[in-house]
């Protein structure tokens, strides 16, 4: 029988904290889905060798601060124009690995117009988007992807069509632009999914090194003070009723 | 047959006590502390049955902080 101490050596780590996850503390509340996507970031791009060459985007909205925890370059945009800047740079730096982190408040609701052109001319940028249904940052305002029926800070008695209209699900939109050549809907809510959500990572990285086009990487996540439950509870709900609007799965892959 | 053995070592003050760990354990050796807390006031989780650890990686993995390393040795 191996001793404990024995087991504790580098050679037998099977997971740990990515090198580039810097050891701030995040803001981010207990159990929220940023911390994960984080993680998943920092070890694609480690494992992918691209740390000197990836720029990140950083969004207005709870991922602001990103460039504090990831060891890599970032640029702070305007709310909702991170695919514009992604634009510029990756068109003036071919050779750098050129991705958004964007929430849904920022990729979906100011950032539309920005985030369709940027797909629709096939900018080889990857998009990842972190759709929670809700403005998580300002208060749990009602977002674009709120579900109907659901309760906000905005929409006390829950999302009603004939007042806020339906839910708007981008990701599709996304599909049917000629320039996107990769756009899949993700979620991380447990430890068979967030591998399933880094394998899109890479895979959206690698198109954009690639030049294939847009890709863009839908990742369903929960918001445990928007939604007022805990971590557990938000997984289930998130699994219960968002799955039925925001189905997993690859939406559009060129490549196949 | 071989015999799979993990370890934890867990970042206690990273620690923000979200459970989301406890519940992806497949094996039941993660708990909160029900008293304790660290720095930030949060209740850390610990490894409280330790030796029913496969090394799964399923809390490393799902953990938002990044606070769990996971040790894995196959014993043949």
């Amino acid at each position: 029988m191996t001793s404990p101490k024995d087991i504790r050596r580098p050679e037998n780590i099977v997971a740990a904290k990515p090198r580039l996850l810097n050891d701030n503390t995040m803001h981010y509340c207990p159990g929220c889905s940023h911390g994960v996507v984080h993680k998943l970031v920092a070890e694609v791009i480690e494992e992918m060798g691209a740390e000197h060459i990836a720029i990140g985007v950083a969004p207005v909205g709870c991922a602001v601060m990103a460039y504090n925890y990831l060891d890599i370059d970032w640029i702070e945009a305007a709310h909702g124009r991170a695919p514009a800047i992604a634009t510029a740079v990756k068109r003036l730096n071919p050779s750098k690995l050129v991705f958004t982190y964007q929430g849904d408040g920022d990729l979906a609701a100011i950032g539309t117009a920005e985030t369709i052109h940027a797909a629709n001319r096939g900018e080889n940028i990857a998009i990842i988007f972190i759709n929670n249904g809700i403005y998580g940052m300002t208060g749990g305002q009602m977002a674009p992807t709120t579900l109907e029926g659901m309760v906000t800070a905005t929409t006390p008695y829950g999302r009603r069509v004939e007042l806020n209209g339906y839910p708007l699900n981008i990701s599709d939109l996304a599909t049917r632009l000629d320039g996107t050549c990769y756009v899949t809907r993700q979620s991380v809510h447990t430890a068979a999914s967030v591998r399933k959500a880094k394998k899109a990572i890479r895979k959206a990285f690698e198109n954009s090194m690639n030049g294939l086009g847009t890709s863009i990487v839908e990742i369903m996540s929960t918001c445990v003070s928007g939604w007022k439950m805990t971590p557990e509870k938000a997984n289930e709900w998130m699994e219960k009723n968002m799955f039925e609007k925001y189905p997993l799965g690859d939406l559009k892959d060129v490549s196949k | 047959m071989a015999n799979i053995i993990g370890a934890l070592d867990i970042d206690r003050e990273r620690c923000k006590g979200c459970n989301l760990c406890v519940v992806a354990c497949p094996c039941d050796v993660l708990s909160l502390s029900t008293k304790d807390v660290n720095d930030r006031g949060y209740h850390y989780v610990g490894d409280t049955a330790p030796d029913a650890c496969i090394g799964c990686a399923a809390c490393a993995t799902v953990c938002p902080d990044g606070c769990i390393t996971v040790y894995r040795v196959i014993e043949k």
